[in-house]
């Protein structure tokens, strides 16, 4: 075992992937984190597809989409559908902080 | 190595029809999916489902697992009968496209090296064949506080091999990693050449860290923020106070303004988890009544019920 200690980077919103990097990431084809976007589930800065620049937090929806489809059998228009609920749910939960507690 | 009874994980009969399996699997895999479930220990029997289906899925699979006998206990020690797959042939990769690397030891036992033998990618394919290495993902578990301060954890990561004679083990991989401070649940840590291994001389991919927090008996995190429920005195309440209140980043002086009800949310700002626009922590007051267990106690809410006219049900009409 090495004692090497190796600094992780974080995936944050200042930090950008390109198009290359998220399909390998996810480790699926370019074409379909392309569809990804034609369903508008990710939504990348740049117009033209070489040019696409994605902020860190698309590579975790693209990741739910990829493990929803692989996994569960949802398509596209089901994984964009049950990305939005979870954004919802995860909003309801902020406003809620201790949910099942009594106050 | 203990036995698995996939029929019972997967909650159906022996003589289940593949639909049924397909159905029952698709019921549980929703269920316990680590993306949407909020079950306990979702991961694990998500995995252990899937290990199930890959194999009652597979008619061929099925047989092969069926012969083994109707008398295995779950969690008995097994050992694999010697020649107990002759004569069943697995058509197809053995291993599919789900997480090999996450299928238990006695599937691997089973299942795992003959299916893999085919479908592995022959020694020396195409001279000058080059690519680079997959990108792999794991899972890290690290507390609150170290979100706070930066942290140094210590990993292991099983890694599929596939060794000179065709053969795939499992070689654990040992990292120290720096997590910076700043990183909350949910995000990702590149580790950039620390993932699978080029072809040729194709360069190394990158290994993803997935951060989660330990779940804390105090705080509740969303994404930068920091909840608390804080309890005070009625007294702190109705007056207003100077209590201490606990954050990740050490005990702060909290003044509580009066007339404050259960439930008010006082915001410090920037006390959630740092970073370039640092989360707040909100503390939620909760009103902790005094026992009244002693005389002294019951004479003074007794006082109160008389001097103070207080209906806490006027805004019900009653």
């Amino acid at each position: 075992m090495s004692e090497k200690v190796l600094t992780g980077l974080i995936v944050n919103e200042d930090m950008t992937l390109t198009l290359a990097e998220l399909s390998r990431a996810c480790c699926v084809h370019a074409e379909w984190i392309v569809a990804l976007v034609d369903e508008g589930i990710l939504e990348p800065q740049g117009n033209v597809r070489t040019g696409w620049c994605f902020s860190g937090p698309s590579l975790r929806r693209a990741r739910i989409a990829v493990h929803l489809q692989q996994d569960l059998g949802v398509n596209l228009a089901g994984a964009a559908l049950v990305l939005d609920l979870m954004e919802e749910l995860e909003s309801l939960r902020r406003q809620v902080p201790f949910p099942g507690r009594e106050t | 190595m203990e036995y698995k009874d996939y029929y019972d994980i997967m909650g159906v009969s022996k003589e289940a029809t593949q639909d049924e399996i397909k159905r029952a699997y698709r019921k549980l895999a929703r269920k316990y999916h680590p993306d949407v479930s909020k079950e306990q220990d979702a991961e694990k029997k998500f995995k252990e489902v899937g290990e199930a289906y890959e194999v009652l899925k597979d008619p061929e699979k099925r047989a092969a697992y069926d012969q083994l006998g109707a008398n295995w206990q779950a969690g008995q020690d097994f050992r694999p009968p010697p020649d107990w797959d002759a004569g069943f042939e697995f058509s197809g990769g053995g291993y599919t496209q789900g997480d090999s690397a996450a299928f238990s030891d006695f599937f691997e036992s089973l299942f795992g090296q003959r299916g893999f033998r085919g479908a592995g990618m022959g020694a020396g394919s195409g001279a000058g064949f080059q690519m680079r290495g997959e990108d792999h993902h794991a899972k890290i578990l690290i507390d609150l506080e170290d979100a706070y301060k930066g942290t140094t954890r210590t990993i292991s990561l099983r890694v599929p091999e596939v060794d000179a004679q065709g053969h795939v083990r499992t070689r654990e991989r040992t990292l120290n990693v720096r997590i910076p401070k700043g990183v909350h649940q949910g995000q990702q840590i590149r580790l950039a050449g620390q993932g699978a291994p080029g072809l040729g001389s194709g360069p190394q991919g990158d290994l993803y860290l997935e951060v989660e927090f330990n779940p804390h008996s105090f705080y509740r995190v969303e994404s930068r923020d920091i909840f608390l429920e804080l309890p005070v005195a009625p007294w702190e309440a109705a007056l207003g106070a100077k209590v201490k209140a606990p954050t990740p980043d050490g005990t702060v002086d909290l003044s509580i303004p009066p007339d404050s009800k259960a439930g008010r949310k006082l915001r410090l700002k920037g006390r959630g988890i740092p970073g370039k626009t640092p989360g707040d922590l909100y503390v939620i007051l909760q009103i902790a009544l005094p026992p009244a267990n002693t005389e002294k106690a019951k004479e003074l809410y007794t006082k109160m019920q008389q001097e103070l006219a207080f209906n806490p049900r006027a805004g019900l009409g009653v």
